[in-house]
């Protein structure tokens, strides 16, 4: 789960670093009177949950507290990078000597964590993570023990810090690892770390992402923090996906949902997990348009898959229906069949004229096709391969 | 021959008494693996399709000693302390079912079990077998259905995703051809075995001729793995298909598993495409394609050579 800048700072600042002096405000007239606080000029920084918002003009300056209710007025209610802006971070301006990187993260080769600082702060350290950039430098971390105080000191003299400034570097990376730690955190990033003019060290971004999978035994200390569990992706979600989301939550039984939106006519409910990339892929490379991406597996009962076959039944625009999976282990054919029957006949459609796809195979495989071919509908089984079905779907909407 | 599963293979099942659990032991049973015992703290003296239930693995194996196996299903808080319960009772194969484990406790139980030179497999995985011999979890579902897909062979699959696993194998089957081990090796970013883990494995392993990989975007295992093939000649014939690739275009979305989630350039379908072709595996557009491409490679082998 990703935290927004302003939830990422107020726990940096709880466990002793240093951010600059800054308001959250939702209004114009709020970030007046937040540059009038700070008395000097400001930063405007939107609060959205995506990176690259600098370059897609989410980050203003303002002079005096006038400039600054007239940049609020322009980004407030724009759209950047798809977040429509509702928030923004108003902070003062530093006077900068220095920019710098650090943070803290998972990385799957080697199975553990690293601690990573570079003397040039701005990257993107998602590219630098894996690859040996001489520019980032690297400390591997047991996934035991964790940064150790001469780890933190070799790091600092490696940025070439002296005398005080590299006591207060060592102490901002052992309390950086704190919060990682703490906080069941994947990734605790300042970008930039600054060192002013006058030798602070100064946290002024903060992007912070904590394991989804932890959040059963963070959410205490995270609504301590007033962040509360959100859904996050790169985009906020379409009312299509939301609607699909509350049919997944409202039965625990079996994954039928992870619907993600696209605008084509060719309704998907498709294997879920690997079986879904390869139908998925199948059916683009055969040029079909799919109106949805939306996976079925771990055995969903009947009821839930012919909400979710309805709700894309329903989604404007979709012509046709292509159910697909890979052989089943643990899902049953006929409750898939029966599910998207139940869909159809509820909604009025006549199963056997509508354009539909089906290409299951597994248990109770008979049951299913059985279903299907009371109801007049065509299917495949086993022996079909899920590109040739994939294709016979694309090819039933041509003229569509 | 075979690798990990075999005919000595005894199983003990911790979390037995779970909703899933119970399924996949009573899938195991049918199939003939011998599941010895079960853990379930506080139910012990219970019984699950008649394999008994214990409150400690250090018990479970007390009275049957010869387990050499473990298959953790418990909720994903408990995970890391079920894996490390069957480190320390000298358990040597751990297959972990449990989605859904905190990052951190991953790695503190893979690092545990290495340093106590366990192998682990998954977590999130659905488990592996070696036809006519062996399976863990519900691979391929009742027995009627595993064996529709599964027979044994000369083909190891190790594939990313469980379900994809069997749909290989159906195919592999249909054309006729059969399975010396095929291991699920999880969904999630971090996993005891990675393909690079386990092919020295295969190479050695006699019964194996050609080895399935099923791929997908999302972390750099097929990246490692074309660096090692670069490294060390392997000596047997390696099919290839990565599933995913229209994740490319939606960088930092996660698709299917947890794992399936590109950043930046890494991770990326086309990329691992490119490097494992680099590598010298022979790496399939469709899915479909991966059976015939086996069966060309296995009557070459048959031929007896390149």
């Amino acid at each position: 789960m990703r935290l927004y800048e302003y939830e990422g700072k107020r726990i940096l600042q709880s466990f002793g670093l240093e951010v600059p002096q800054g308001f959250l405000v939702k209004s114009p007239q709020e970030a007046r009177a937040a540059a009038n606080q700070i008395d000097g000029p400001v930063v405007l920084k939107t609060q959205i949950l995506a990176t690259g918002r600098g370059k897609a003009g989410g980050i203003r300056f303002a002079a005096t507290p006038m400039q600054a209710e007239k940049q609020s007025q322009e980004l407030l209610g724009s759209k950047i990078k798809d977040y429509t802006v509702d928030q923004l971070l108003v902070e003062e301006k530093l006077d900068i000597q220095k920019e710098l990187y650090v943070a803290a993260t998972y990385q799957e080769s080697t199975k553990g964590r690293v601690f990573l600082v570079s003397q040039s702060g701005g990257m993107e350290v998602n590219k630098e993570i894996e690859s040996s950039s001489d520019a980032l430098q690297k400390t591997y971390l047991s996934p035991w023990i964790g940064l150790q105080p001469y780890q933190a000191r070799s790091l600092a003299f490696s940025l070439g810090f002296e005398g005080k400034l590299n006591q207060s570097a060592q102490s901002l990376f052992l309390k950086l690892w704190e919060v990682f730690e703490t906080l069941d955190a994947t990734l605790v990033e300042i970008n930039p770390l600054l060192l002013t003019r006058d030798g602070r060290l100064i946290s002024a971004d903060a992007h912070i992402e904590i394991d989804n999978d932890a959040l059963f035994r963070q959410r205490d200390r995270l609504e301590a923090f007033k962040i509360f569990d959100r859904d996050d992706n790169t985009r906020p979600p379409t009312e299509f996906e939301i609607q699909a989301l509350a049919i997944d939550k409202a039965d625990y039984r079996g994954v039928a949902g992870r619907v993600v939106e696209f605008p084509g006519n060719l309704g998907l409910l498709i294997g879920a997990g690997g079986g879904s990339l390869t139908l998925f892929d199948a059916v683009l490379r055969s040029g079909g348009k799919p109106a949805n991406y939306c996976e079925v597996g771990g055995n969903p009962p009947v009821s839930k898959i012919s909400r979710l076959c309805k709700l894309i039944l329903q989604k404007p625009g979709v012509k046709g229906l292509a159910v697909m999976t890979n052989v089943f282990s643990n899902s049953r054919v006929d409750f898939l069949a029966r599910g998207v029957i139940k869909a159809m006949l509820e909604l009025g459609i006549d199963p056997s004229t509508f354009p539909l796809v089906f290409r299951s195979a597994g248990a109770y495989e008979e049951d299913g096709y059985a279903i299907l071919r009371m109801h007049g509908v065509r299917y495949f089984g086993r022996d079909v391969t899920l590109e040739d079905s994939a294709r016979a779907a694309v090819t039933m909407m041509e003229g569509r | 021959m075979a690798i990990l599963v075999d005919e000595n293979t005894k199983v003990l099942v911790q979390g037995i008494t779970g909703r899933e659990a119970t399924t996949f032991t009573q899938s195991m049973l049918e199939f003939g693996t011998p599941v010895l015992a079960g853990v379930t703290p506080g139910k012990a003296g219970q019984s699950v399709y008649g394999v008994p239930v214990y409150n400690t693995v250090n018990s479970a194996i007390q009275a049957h000693p010869d387990i050499n196996t473990a298959i953790v299903a418990v909720p994903p808080a408990a995970t890391k302390d079920a894996v490390m319960e069957a480190v320390d009772a000298n358990i040597g194969l751990i297959n972990i079912f449990t989605e859904r484990v905190p990052r951190k406790d991953v790695c503190q139980m893979l690092e545990y079990a290495r340093s106590h030179a366990v192998r682990i497999v998954g977590p999130n995985s659905l488990g592996m077998c070696s036809p006519g011999k062996a399976k863990l979890g519900a691979i391929g579902g009742p027995q009627e259905e595993f064996n529709r897909a599964y027979s044994p062979g000369s083909v190891a699959i190790l594939s990313r995703s469980g379900g994809m696993m069997t749909e290989t194998a159906s195919q592999l089957c249909i054309h006729g051809m059969g399975i010396s081990t095929a291991i699920n090796i999880g969904g999630d970013p971090v996993i005891g075995s990675t393909f690079v883990e386990l092919l020295p494995l295969l190479a050695d392993d006699p019964q194996t001729t050609v080895i399935v990989l099923f791929c997908e975007p999302g972390t750099s295992s097929e990246e490692r793995l074309a660096a090692w093939m670069r490294e060390h000649r392997f000596p047997k014939p390696i099919v290839a298909y990565v599933a995913g690739n229209f994740v490319d275009k939606m960088p930092g979305m996660r698709f299917g598993h947890a794992a399936v989630i590109v950043d930046g350039n890494t991770g990326s379908a086309l990329g691992k495409v490119k490097a494992m072709r680099e590598a010298g595996i022979v790496v399939v557009d469709n899915h479909g394609d991966i059976a015939g491409a086996v069966k060309i490679l296995l009557e070459k082998n048959l031929a007896g050579g390149e």
